[in-house]
């Protein structure tokens, strides 16, 4: 018995180790396919559609790599992960990428072995309570009971804003949103809290959601961006480059609409050398020419993408504010093309 | 009989190894353990090489680490400034608690339904095979969340216990009040049950860190002692009966030695009952039991509880009809037939499967992670695990803490079964 449990654990562990090669450009292009690491269900950020097809913010980022490296934005496999389960999935080679609202901390990037490779939303944990209660500071929660979900940044900044606070919390440990909405309108908890987008698009989705209020502390940063293995250096440059390709369009007025004409007529040497009109920027990471030009065609550019998953015309209705571009006050920047 | 002696002394030859019966079997065993030590060493290998390539090693100083999380049901004191290690104990007591009162409480379901269900009361038998045969043919999981989800949906929240000014003043009643003269609080998040204090507590001291009551102590203490001379007196008076002919009367002596030293223990030492109030937004004050808790309680202790009655039913089934009928010829009643005669013989057919039912049930402890009870599953194999990132660690720690608590749980009841089993001279 002892020998059997213990060769199951090896072999569970050589699996989870699996065969991660040097390359995952290559590998990608090999496969033909990206595979992508997204949320189980995250309106707005990524969820599947009626359809079944998965459509968001995070998703988006997905289809431009896609598109830069295949030439196809359908050319994504998705596989859902959940707060437990998304940093297995990448470093044991199970998904090329992770484009899932993760926050970027310090230990993950060091000790868990990840590469963030950007920020694509510049985020902060927030509450979100029942109207009823008539609570209007985080810091009048004492002796509430807060859902959490577990494997979380979250999980960690609540213990610490309660300790800093000193008031008393009792938690109640959840796997997944869905898992954390079902309690909280069933009244398991009195708050959930997660990032402050998380909670509108959670908030989004519920029956009553003009009795829900999202309070107005923020009580910690979190930067959520995408993130690859550590160590292979190419595969992170073109999921970096493919993000900030949107972002620069956004700054260059580079719309998916009109990208054709931008490409026949820019004078801007930006522009050119990003389009593959000029130079060669592309070759320079493994890709052709076009990469930029077809990563910007997938869903648009930076700005279009959050105005058609989360922006506020949508159910979701987040405002831009630090996920503006740095030139109207927020904190997108893309580093120059050249 | 020379010519057996003379029988020519072959030179042992290579190919003995394949074609002598003599040896063939241990050439097979030898190189079937090689190809097996290969094959262990093969995982090894390869494990160590694919940590190297993610540049990983295997560390186990994560334990001494900040935890930073918080766990609802503590046993022990434990706060988020507490070390993975006390965490991984915090969830381990979660685990050995639910363990501990659902083989109770499916011992004492099982034979009761095992029992029943061979009545000759028609109604009576049939309910407990439809008992046994819904509990053992849905999986687990969905019992665990079954309960969970009747709990939470179904009991009032909080809230709806609060009586305002405007409700006082108009004289209505809350939508919910507690039951049991007003001292348990049923929401639809947990029990609040009331919690027994002491004006005058011995003090406490603490055992690597764990604080252990002198006043529990030193109650058990005199319990264990009541017990003792309770039964002391007990075969005392069996003795006088064998003897004489005649039972004392010792019934209110039992009851003065059982109860009578811990009553005048716990008044002498100011015993009253905390109850729970509603303060904020939950109940404050009592023991608060989550419904995690018991749903992972009632679900498991049920759902082992129809197997532990099929092994009693086979374990009755297997003494011989003859006992019964002795018993009922020497004029014992048909209850104390079989508490007497056949559930004492019936006990070692059922000992080795109930083993088996422990180790499961312990076991099966781990599912309550789809209804948020951190046990050492929750703890090290979940928010610990996520946190440090060290899942090869966490696994191979949890998988050896539960290998030795399934050991120690069947080498204990093995004991028991040695000692009840059937002795041959």
């Amino acid at each position: 018995m002892k020998k059997s449990v213990f060769l199951g654990t090896l072999a569970a562990s050589a699996l989870l180790a699996g065969f991660a090669s040097a390359g995952t450009l290559d590998d990608v292009k090999a496969r033909g396919e990206l595979i992508c690491g997204v949320n189980v269900g995250l309106t707005g950020f990524g969820a599947p559609d009626a359809s079944g097809n998965y459509q968001g913010f995070d998703v988006a980022i997905c289809k431009a790599v896609a598109a830069a490296v295949l030439g196809d934005p359908a050319k994504v496999k998705y596989v859902p992960t959940t707060g437990e389960t998304r940093f297995t999935a990448l470093s044991s080679g199970e998904v090329d990428m992770l484009a899932r609202n993760s926050t970027w901390t310090f230990s993950r990037d060091n000790d868990l072995k990840l590469d963030f490779v950007a920020v694509n939303y510049y985020d902060g944990q927030g509450f979100m309570v029942h109207k009823d209660l008539g609570v209007s500071s985080a810091k009048e929660l004492d002796g509430a009971t807060i859902c959490i979900q577990t494997g979380t940044t979250t999980e960690l900044n609540l213990a610490d804003f309660f300790k800093a606070n000193n008031i008393s919390y009792t938690p109640v440990t959840v796997a997944d949103d869905s898992e954390a909405q079902r309690q909280y309108l069933a009244g398991a908890c009195d708050s959930f809290t997660t990032d402050a987008s998380g909670l509108a698009a959670v908030r989004a989705t519920m029956p009553d959601a003009e009795n829900h209020v999202i309070l107005p502390e923020i009580i910690s940063k979190e930067p959520l961006g995408p993130a690859v293995r550590h160590g292979d250096n190419n595969w992170g440059d073109v999921v970096r480059w493919s993000f900030y390709a949107l972002v620069a369009a956004e700054e260059k007025g580079i719309t998916q609409a009109n990208i054709e004409e931008v490409a026949a007529s820019t004078q801007d040497p930006e522009v050119k050398r990003m389009l593959g009109l000029e130079g060669d920027l592309g070759a320079m990471m493994g890709l052709d020419k076009d990469w930029a030009k077809r990563a910007i065609a997938a869903s648009g550019n930076y700005g279009e993408i959050f105005a058609a998953t989360i922006g506020e015309s949508t159910s979701i209705g987040l405002a831009r504010g630090l996920n503006a571009l740095y030139t109207q006050g927020g904190l997108q920047y893309a580093p120059p093309f050249r | 009989m020379a010519y057996v002696a003379s029988t020519p002394k072959e030179p042992f030859r290579l190919s003995m190894l394949v074609y002598d019966t003599r040896y063939r079997s241990y050439t097979i065993q030898i190189v079937v353990l090689l190809l097996f030590l290969a094959f262990l060493a093969w995982l090894l290998n390869n494990t160590v090489e694919n940590l190297a390539a993610k540049d990983k090693d295997i560390n186990f100083s994560f334990l001494f680490q900040r935890a930073g999380y918080d766990i609802d049901q503590q046993l022990i004191p434990y706060t988020n400034d507490s070390t993975h290690g006390r965490a991984l104990f915090v969830g381990l007591l979660n685990t050995l608690i639910v363990a501990f009162f659902g083989c109770i409480l499916a011992t004492l379901i099982g034979v009761f339904a095992g029992v029943l269900r061979l009545s000759h009361n028609w109604v009576v038998s049939r309910l407990m095979t439809v008992y046994v045969e819904t509990f053992r043919n849905v999986p687990l999981l969905l019992w665990i969340i079954l309960a969970f989800v009747v709990f939470s949906e179904t009991a009032p929240a909080p809230r709806d216990f609060r009586v305002t000014e405007e409700m006082a003043a108009a004289g209505e009643e809350p939508a919910a009040s507690k039951i049991l003269f007003d001292s348990v609080a049923f929401t639809n998040r947990g029990a609040s049950i009331p919690r027994p204090y002491l004006d005058h507590s011995l003090g406490s001291f603490s055992v690597l860190d764990v604080p252990i009551n002198l006043s529990v102590v030193a109650a058990l203490a005199l319990i264990a002692v009541g017990v003792w001379i309770n039964r002391r007196l007990v075969v005392h008076a069996r003795s006088v009966q064998e003897a004489t002919g005649v039972r004392p009367t010792i019934w209110w002596k039992s009851l003065l030695i059982l109860f009578g030293p811990i009553i005048v223990f716990l008044y002498a030492l100011g015993f009253h009952l905390e109850y729970p109030e509603l303060r904020g937004f939950n109940f404050q004050g009592g023991i608060n039991v989550a419904h995690s808790f018991t749903a992972l309680l009632i679900a498991l202790s049920l759902y082992t509880g129809a197997f532990i009655a099929e092994a009693v039913r086979a374990g009755i089934l297997a003494i011989s009809k003859g006992q019964t009928e002795a018993a009922y010829a020497l004029g014992l009643r048909p209850g104390r037939t079989m508490r007497l005669v056949v559930l004492p013989q019936a006990l070692r057919v059922i000992v080795p499967p109930l083993i088996s039912q422990y180790l499961n049930l312990t076991k099966n402890t781990t599912l309550g992670m789809a209804i948020s009870y951190l046990d050492l599953k929750g703890t090290l194999g979940g928010i610990t695990l996520n946190q440090t990132g060290r899942e090869l660690e966490s696994m191979l720690l949890m998988m050896a803490i539960y290998l030795v608590l399934s050991l120690i749980i069947s080498s204990g009841m093995n004991v028991y079964n040695t000692a009840m089993k059937l002795k041959e001279r």
